[in-house]
């Protein structure tokens, strides 16, 4: 059957048809609609969302040795998180096939950095499949799975956010059957002492050779024979954007870009004219072609600075004078306003970063939405690395006594238990003078709402156990825990006042919950008595999206406030920060305005 | 129909059901046979941000992505998306706008300013855009979330495709309870004449 599917859901169909039995990840843009559609499609899959990448990894590792064919899912960064067990699972090999999916994000759309993950196959010496489309993105399960188990390795399906959230045409196919083979002992093969890894690296030296014999017969890459003037060797999306930028060019496309097929791209070169390589981000097809002594063109011309398109790639050959350049008629891009993401109207991060930015404390940051307490209005936070940061830089930072105003570290509840318990324990263990602003909205709310420990809920829908904040604090020596209304701004000051006073680690913990997830959250909306409103701003610098500045000026000329009572959820922070008291619950006798 | 490709671009602000009108734009692709790619980008755009999606349909489609001066239609949700968008759209091309403003706290702040009319901006460089009130429409028929599917009506003139399949896929695309008000809506959208500005 012909369905339209993005890459992401094509995969969770791959992991169905190609009868996987395992399926694990932690969410991160772009990777997660992954999980999310095994889960809802395909129950017969057991899927889990791990506390972090390396416990995925982890899961997914047990069921491969345990003999059921297993994947795990992340995001680019996701693989730094799990990188320990990724490299050294290279040296045991699987028993059952596994996949490890790597979605990078080129041009940075949700990430911190835009690493290229291909160099992490090469790193690891295992083969790497990078689809092109959608239906490549279902095939590749299947046929990274039966490489996985023919050479007993790990496989890497890597995708980018332009193959996981772009939707084409799928062809569908019946699943097959496959068993659990149950686990064998193997002591030499699974348990990597360096007596036993040794011999195991030998295997994988050896294996790699095998794989790059597989790679020159395989018809994943292949050859389309067009001019012979131009070749070009591509894979994943740049095959795309190559094919439409000098579609009369010979081509060949690399399904396994890692290891690469030496005799498929020598017997290539020698057929054209000109050689070059298209891929985004690093020279990772170009130098290793270079290293065979092939001369080969490619990041000469094509940028390794965020995504390709079909344009940049159609300018790179003009460059290269090989096409005429691309006339442009287009309209240039007009003056205006940035249009930032910001913390929606209700957010109760909203609450905790007024209050910061009041308290002039340096407040270190992690990844999640709270991360958008940087940009202005709010402004405050100071820094934001990787998951789970904030506290151990927190730490550091009040160590070298490089805090006046004392440090807060500010990290989300699904953050905090991927990566920022082992900080918090640093700091107690080393009692450092750091609060931490555990910002519990009991969700992992950037990535669109997904379940954690803390939750009660795993990703199949069953109810579990639901991680107590405040004990786990306790539990790892913190002695001064507040938790507190992030909607009540004065509640919320006094306590970080106490934490900052506290001599030690402390944490203040908001309990609100997250507007949008599980449930959408609307109380009765505010608005504003225009009589009363002086003009002062305050109001617009919490940076509510429902607060606009009015077209009525005060008498001094400032524009006074009006608030939106449609997207107004009530959370009354506005009504609090304003000195008039001019924000007050919307009823009949006062209309909003508009 | 479609013997080249054809280039769409939706635009506006998360939560303005960019992503609902792409998914209707796709399966009507596919369902005459088309082949069809569509791409956006989801995460944090969906917090306040801009939401742009590009279908593209035709025989075969390789880049997923529209380049600029491409786009034969160029539909936006919000007044002011619209004009951020204008480097996408082929000379000549349609472009369908709502009127409606979403003016972020960016603005608000004094930082930045929203226009003053967005657009009499617009038309200035696409003289012919069709500017709908959809706002007003949307309120009329009791949900201000039909501004979407208002375009969608309008944009079916532009596009060679049955009365009868653009209604199956609303069908099929919209939730059960939101079906007759979006087919109202469709309707509402498709019945909207506009003038062609003189050019020149």
């Amino acid at each position: 059957m012909k369905v339209l599917m993005s890459g992401n859901e094509a995969v969770a169909r791959g992991v169905y048809e190609a009868g996987v039995k395992m399926a694990t990840a932690y969410p991160g843009t772009p990777s997660t609609e992954i999980l999310e559609n095994i889960s809802m499609w395909y129950k017969n899959v057991y899927s889990e969302w791990s506390p972090n990448e390396k416990v995925a990894f982890e899961v997914a590792i047990g069921g491969a040795m345990a003999g059921a064919r297993s994947l795990v899912a992340m995001k680019h960064v996701g693989l730094n998180v799990a990188a320990d067990p990724f490299m050294t699972f290279a040296y045991t090999g699987v028993k059952a096939g596994f996949i490890v999916i790597s979605a990078d994000d080129p041009s940075m759309h949700s990430s911190q950095n835009e690493q290229d993950n291909r160099f992490y196959a090469k790193f690891a010496m295992i083969p790497m499949l990078e689809p092109s489309d959608s239906q490549e993105s279902k095939d590749f399960v299947k046929i990274g799975m039966e490489i996985s188990e023919e050479f007993d390795t790990p496989l890497m399906l890597r995708m980018v956010t332009r193959i996981s959230h772009s939707k084409g045409v799928v062809e569908t196919v019946d699943p097959i059957e496959t068993e659990v083979a149950g686990f064998e002992r193997d002591i030499p093969k699974y348990v990597m002492v360096p007596g036993h890894a040794r011999l195991r690296r030998k295997i994988v030296l050896e294996r790699l050779e095998k794989l790059k014999a597989y790679s020159d017969d395989t018809d994943l890459n292949r050859f389309e024979k067009g001019s012979s003037e131009i070749g070009i060797i591509t894979s994943g999306i740049s095959y795309q954007y190559a094919k439409e930028a000098m579609p009369d060019a010979s081509f060949l496309k690399l399904g396994m870009p890692y290891p690469l097929p030496e005799r498929k791209i020598r017997e290539f070169a020698n057929s054209v004219d000109r050689l070059f390589t298209v891929e985004e981000l690093e020279p990772f097809i170009e130098e290793q072609i270079l290293a065979m002594g092939i001369e080969c063109e490619g990041k000469k011309f094509f940028t390794s600075f965020g995504e390709l398109s079909s344009e940049i790639v159609a300018g790179g050959f003009a460059k290269a004078g090989v096409r005429p350049a691309p006339e442009s008629f287009a309209i240039d891009s007009l003056e205006l306003f940035p249009r930032p993401p910001v913390l929606c109207p209700g957010c109760p991060h909203r609450g905790v970063f007024t209050v910061l930015k009041k308290l002039k404390t340096t407040v270190t940051g992690d990844i999640g939405c709270y991360t958008l307490g940087a940009l202005e209005p709010l402004s405050s936070m100071d820094s934001c690395i990787c998951m789970g940061a904030s506290i151990g830089s927190a730490v550091g930072m009040a160590k070298v006594g490089g805090v006046k105003k004392g440090v807060v570290a500010a990290i989300g509840d699904s953050t905090f238990l991927h990566s920022g318990l082992t900080g918090l324990l640093d700091a107690s263990y080393n009692n450092a003078n750091i609060t931490v602003a555990l910002l519990d909205n009991r969700t992992t709310a950037m990535t669109g709402g997904q379940n954690h420990p803390g939750t009660g809920k795993t990703l199949m829908g069953d109810e579990t156990f639901q991680v107590d904040f405040v004990k786990l604090c306790e539990a790892v020596g913190v002695k001064d825990i507040h938790t507190v209304d992030a909607y009540d701004l004065d509640e919320t000051k006094a306590a970080f006042q106490k934490a900052l006073e506290f001599n030690g680690p402390s944490v203040v913990i908001s309990d609100r919950p997250c507007v949008l997830m599980p449930s959408k959250i609307k109380e009765a909306p505010y608005t504003v008595i225009s009589d009363s409103c002086n003009g002062c701003k305050l109001c617009f610098r919490i940076g509510c999206p429902a607060i606009a500045a009015s077209k009525e000026l005060t008498k001094k000329g400032h524009p006074k406030a009006i608030i939106d009572t449609d997207t107004c959820t009530g959370c009354t922070i506005c009504a609090q920060v304003c000195p008039e008291d001019a924000i007050v619950l919307a009823t009949e006798k006062v209309p909003a305005v508009r | 129909m479609a013997e080249t490709t054809i280039n769409i671009l939706i635009v506006g602000v998360g939560g303005q059901g960019v992503l609902l009108a792409s998914e209707v734009l796709s399966l009507l692709a596919l369902e005459s046979g088309l082949d069809v790619k569509k791409s956006e980008v989801h995460g944090m755009s969906q917090r306040g941000g801009v939401v742009s999606s590009h279908v593209r349909m035709g025989k075969k489609v390789y880049s997923p992505t529209i380049n600029h001066a491409e786009a034969d239609v160029l539909m936006s949700f919000e007044a002011a998306e619209c004009v951020r968008a204008l480097p996408w759209l082929k000379p000549g091309g349609t472009v369908i706008t709502s009127h409606t403003r979403v003016v972020p706290p960016i603005t608000t702040i004094g930082k930045f300013t929203y226009p003053d009319d967005p657009i009499a901006l617009l038309k200035e460089h696409a003289p012919n855009a069709k500017d709908v009130d959809a706002d007003t429409i949307a309120s009329e028929l009791g949900n201000p979330r039909l501004v979407n599917t208002i375009l969608l009506g309008v944009l079916s003139h532009s596009l060679d495709i049955p009365d009868s399949l653009w209604l199956d896929v609303i069908k099929k695309r919209v939730p059960p309870k939101f079906v007759e008000l979006n087919l109202k809506a469709f309707e509402r959208g498709r019945s909207l004449t506009f003038e062609s500005a003189q050019v020149g």
